[in-house]
Parts: structure tokens; C-alpha cells; sequence
């Protein structure tokens, strides 16, 4: 008795533990999640161990706009993700973009609103 | 009440129903001819395939996989073809501005199997494997073709030369 018990726990605690991951997944994949960014390449904007917060609902709509800062899958390795700020979209003539040519929009995961740490440098970091 | 328990279990089941879609996999409808003869062999009926998000979970692909990937051009559109070169390897292109393309790091050359009617690498060049976003596992309806999909690719397209 005291078995099944321990088995009907156990199954309601994996459950609540599946729904969670669920959740989260979704929050993250859809709505927006938190990036912490390393290296100088948006100085003096961002520094290393700044920490984002973007959203991945402009991506997805296509309402990204000249001067916002995303996030991006590297092209020349999946795994690892880029921050960037938009120089250009398709049609437009630009210098940028430097090391990889222009990047396919595909690549794009998310768009970044505002650093949230250190605390006392919280700003807002889009545009609208 | 049971309005409440209905939202309840629909709030709960919709994230797990997209993360299953999103890790493991989905069925999809196989549109156009660029991959005949393998895939929508007469273009009355169309194949559905099974598309394996979990095979690529870490961008492991191999020569002759059928893929979908997120076109270059427009990041809205899937498009599926067969990988034929990985980076590093050199291919030997069909109509592409150069004869011969070293597969950029990070990057594949992919061809749809029906040469002359497919949008693909020899047009828009190597694309990133970040683009990948599943593996055409399976045929899945109509029954009649219920078959795997297998690696393969004709001899005269295999890279001229292989790295690894």
C-alpha cells in the first residue's frame, strides 16, 4: 500500500515536472528569455557579462527594424549564438556586417528590450 | 465547473503538445517536385513526412540526409532537400557561379534531387546549418508509401572531395 502510494507521488511529482518544463519551453522559444553576452563586439553599448532580456515575438512577425539589437544563430557555427545590431535589411546597400557577409533573416532568434543586469545600469534597449 | 477544468487542461496540454512538436518531431505536407523521384513521385497525390526535430537537436547531418530548413531567402518558407556536401568538403556545382565550392564552416551545400526543377545551393550558394530545422525521417501517408527515407546519393553527386 505504502508502494503505491510512493508510485502514484512519484508519478504526480514527474507530471508537474513535465507540465513545468512544457511551460518553460514554450516562454522561452515564444515569448522571450534572458542572455547573458560576452565579448567586446557591442561595446560601448553592451558589455561582457551583461545580461538581456529579449523578446521573440518581432522575429517571428518580421517587424524587425533597422538599428534594433538581436540575437542570432552564428552562421558559420549553429551552436553558438551573435549579437548584433541590424545595419541593413533586404534591398539595402551597407558596409557591415563585416566578417560574414549579410546574415538570411532564418538565422534570427530574437530581439533584445532592455538589460536587466547590473542592476544600476537597467536601460531599455529597443527603440519602441 | 467543468468550464474550469476544460481551460484547466487546455492551458496545461498546449505547452506540452508545442514542445513535443517543437523536440521531437511533426508531420508535414511535401509541396512542389524538387525532390522527385523520392518524394511526390506523380504530382496528383502528395506525400506527408515525418520531420525528426530530435536527429538534428545538435546539427548532426550527413551526406545524403533529406533535411527541412528555413530558406535563405525568406525566412518564412521551409523548403526540403538532400544535403549533399558538409563543411569542408569540395562540390562540384551544377549551374553555380563557380565550378567548384568549398563548403564554408558551419555551412552545407543542399540540392533537391530533381536537377533543373529545384530552387537550391547552386543557386543560393551554401547555407547555414543554423537553418536545419529537421530531418525528413519518414513517408508517412499515403500508406502506400509508407517507407524510411535512407542517406543516399547518386554516385555522380558525391562531393569531389570529402573532408573527414
Amino acid at each position: 500500500m505504502a508502494f503505491m502510494r510512493f508510485v502514484g507521488k512519484t508519478c504526480g511529482f514527474l507530471g508537474y515536472a513535465l507540465q513545468t518544463a512544457c511551460v518553460t519551453h514554450c516562454a522561452f522559444e515564444y515569448v522571450g528569455d534572458f542572455v547573458m553576452c560576452s565579448g567586446p563586439s557591442m561595446e560601448p553599448t553592451l558589455q561582457t557579462n551583461n545580461v538581456l532580456f529579449t523578446e521573440h515575438i518581432s522575429p517571428r512577425v518580421q517587424r524587425l527594424r533597422r538599428g534594433d539589437i538581436v540575437i542570432s544563430r552564428s552562421p558559420s557555427n549553429p551552436k553558438q549564438n551573435i549579437c548584433k545590431r541590424i545595419t541593413g535589411l533586404p534591398g539595402d546597400r551597407v558596409r557591415d556586417s563585416r566578417l560574414y557577409g549579410p546574415v538570411p533573416e532564418g538565422l534570427i532568434r530574437s530581439r533584445v528590450v532592455c538589460r536587466v543586469w547590473p542592476l544600476d545600469k537597467i536601460t531599455l534597449l529597443s527603440e519602441y | 465547473m467543468w468550464l474550469r477544468s476544460v481551460c484547466k487542461s487546455v492551458l496545461l496540454g498546449v505547452p506540452i503538445g508545442i514542445t513535443f512538436l517543437d523536440t521531437i518531431g511533426y508531420v508535414a505536407r511535401v509541396e512542389g517536385i524538387s525532390m522527385q523521384p523520392v518524394l511526390n513521385p506523380d504530382s496528383k497525390n502528395t506525400d506527408y513526412v515525418f520531420l525528426s526535430r530530435w536527429s538534428v537537436r545538435d546539427y548532426d547531418v550527413r551526406r545524403g540526409d533529406v533535411i527541412s530548413l528555413v530558406s535563405p531567402k525568406d525566412p518564412n518558407q521551409k523548403i526540403i532537400k538532400r544535403i549533399v556536401g558538409l563543411q569542408g568538403d569540395v562540390v562540384s556545382t551544377l549551374g553555380y557561379k563557380t565550378q567548384y565550392v568549398r563548403v564554408p564552416e558551419g555551412h552545407c551545400w543542399v540540392e533537391g534531387d530533381h536537377t533543373g526543377h529545384t530552387l537550391d545551393s547552386n543557386t543560393f550558394g551554401p547555407v547555414s546549418l543554423g537553418l536545419v530545422n529537421a530531418r525528413a525521417a519518414y513517408i508517412v501517408w499515403p500508406p502506400s508509401r509508407w517507407q524510411r527515407l535512407e542517406a543516399k546519393l547518386p554516385e555522380h553527386r558525391k562531393p569531389f572531395l570529402e573532408k573527414q
